[in-house]
């Protein structure tokens, strides 16, 4: 490998977090972000090629070195790691509505899900997987939350436009997603 | 308002509320369902839509309100609300739809608001289905494990052998120019002699000063029994001590009210 590609893969084994690449450039002052996405592709290369247990994937914006899913029972089996808990149904759903609406008030979520989403909307802003954005204009000026980047984490998503567009949704949209208003203006009843 | 039809089965005791496996099959495909297996009314709705196996764009609103009361008899409080406003809703769009329709396209389906919130919510669950997928795929990978940050680095263990421990000790002790220990012998205060001392002075004179009290070369743990002595006699009220000012000799005095008593 190359000493760039070593640089990097030892900052990705010491963060516990998924690295952006401005920051990784930033572990040489010499080396052009191409050439580490070059440097990356190399480390990619070389753990595939040479069938390493981990795996360095694109994933919530950054890069992270993951174990390959095949050990994942038996790492579990050995309690090394555990599986984070699987998220409920209903805490699904309003962050799918979160994920596509975003920022998006209380109001909406709960006028899309027909329940009160008040004790949802807490949980999982303490997961850290939404947080508080702003404050929609009008009465009472509501809080507007939005997805974090432990959301895209979570879901091994790069980044939101990675979501299914609308026209790949067997029902279409009220609107486009591409060039959707703010959520405010769809919202008349 | 609306009758129970007596073809729908509703299972008795617990089977009523088991997994949707339990299904009791009948000639109506009516069918026990478990109310929590739903995430709200609209999800309910959307399954009795399925289930009864008709368009979405064309509800037969009668019938799908019946089903829906049915299956929310069971609710609890807690839940109840938001399915009840659906229900307020589905009986709403019925009386409209019993309504005579005016001639001309002028006629606006009431339950269009309702059909575009439920394409609306089967979108949002098609989503869910792809974020669940995706969530499972994640989590069959681990990441490196969280690290907490260590608030300080831990000291090394000492490296030292025993003799160089003796060495060290027998460098400081020849280091030490004068060798000799000395041994401090604590000498206790006196108290009840001293003032056996002041009562004794006292019964000969009337008044006595510091001076007459301690003598010139006392030792400084005579001096201290003598005042805590005299201070002990003081609170007793056996005496007086007063100095006139400061620096002065301390005039010591026997109380004449104790010698009244």
């Amino acid at each position: 490998m190359t000493p760039l590609a070593k640089l990097l893969e030892a900052a990705l084994f010491a963060s516990a977090r998924p690295v952006p690449v401005d920051e990784l450039s930033a572990l040489d002052a010499d080396a052009s972000s191409a050439e580490v996405r070059a440097a990356l592709d190399e480390i990619r290369g070389h753990y595939d090629a040479e069938g390493h247990g981990v795996e360095l994937v694109e994933i919530g914006g950054g890069w992270q070195v993951l174990t390959r899913p095949e050990y994942t029972e038996a790492i579990e089996r050995a309690q090394l790691a555990a599986r984070p808990q699987r998220l409920s149904a209903a805490a699904l759903e309003t962050l799918a509505i979160i994920a596509y609406r975003q920022p998006i008030g209380r109001s909406e979520v709960e006028e899309i899900r027909g329940v009160n989403v008040g004790s949802i909307l807490k949980s999982l802003n303490e997961r850290g997987l939404i947080d508080v954005v702003g404050r929609a204009e009008g009465l009472g000026r509501p809080l507007l939350y939005g997805t974090t980047p432990l959301f895209l984490e979570h879901f091994a998503l790069r980044h939101l436009e990675e979501l299914p567009r609308a026209d790949e949704l067997a029902i279409a949209l009220r609107q486009p997603l591409a060039d959707a208003p703010p959520p405010d203006a769809s919202m008349s009843s | 308002m609306t009758s129970i039809q007596p073809e729908v089965v509703i299972a008795d005791g617990p089977a009523f509320l088991s997994s949707p496996e339990s299904r009791v099959p009948s000639a109506d495909s009516a069918f026990v369902v478990e109310l929590t297996a739903f995430s709200g009314p609209l999800d309910l709705l959307l399954a009795l839509i399925r289930d009864e196996k008709v368009d979405i764009y064309d509800i037969p609103i009668a019938r799908v309100a019946q089903q829906f009361l049915l299956r929310i008899r069971t609710l609890g409080l807690n839940e109840a609300a938001d399915y009840l406003e659906m229900a307020a809703r589905l009986m709403r769009i019925k009386a409209q739809m019993l309504l005579p329709r005016p001639d001309g396209d002028a006629w606006e389906d009431p339950r269009a608001e309702l059909v575009r919130r439920l394409l609306e919510y089967q979108q949002m669950r098609e989503i869910v289905d792809v974020l669940e997928h995706r969530a499972d795929e994640r989590r069959r990978q681990f990441a490196r494990a969280y690290v907490q940050d260590q608030a300080a680095p831990p000291t090394a263990p000492l490296a030292l052998s025993l003799s160089e421990l003796f060495a060290a000790v027998d460098r400081v002790l020849r280091s030490v120019r004068d060798p000799h220990m000395h041994d401090v012998v604590a000498r206790p205060l006196d108290v009840p002699a001293a003032i056996e001392v002041i009562r004794a002075l006292l019964a000969l004179k009337m008044r006595l000063t510091w001076t007459d009290v301690v003598r010139a070369d006392a030792q400084p743990w005579q001096v201290l029994s003598a005042l805590l002595g005299l201070l002990e006699l003081a609170r007793l009220g056996e005496l007086r001590v007063a100095q006139p000012r400061p620096f002065a000799n301390v005039e010591i005095s026997r109380d004449p009210t104790s010698e009244a008593a």
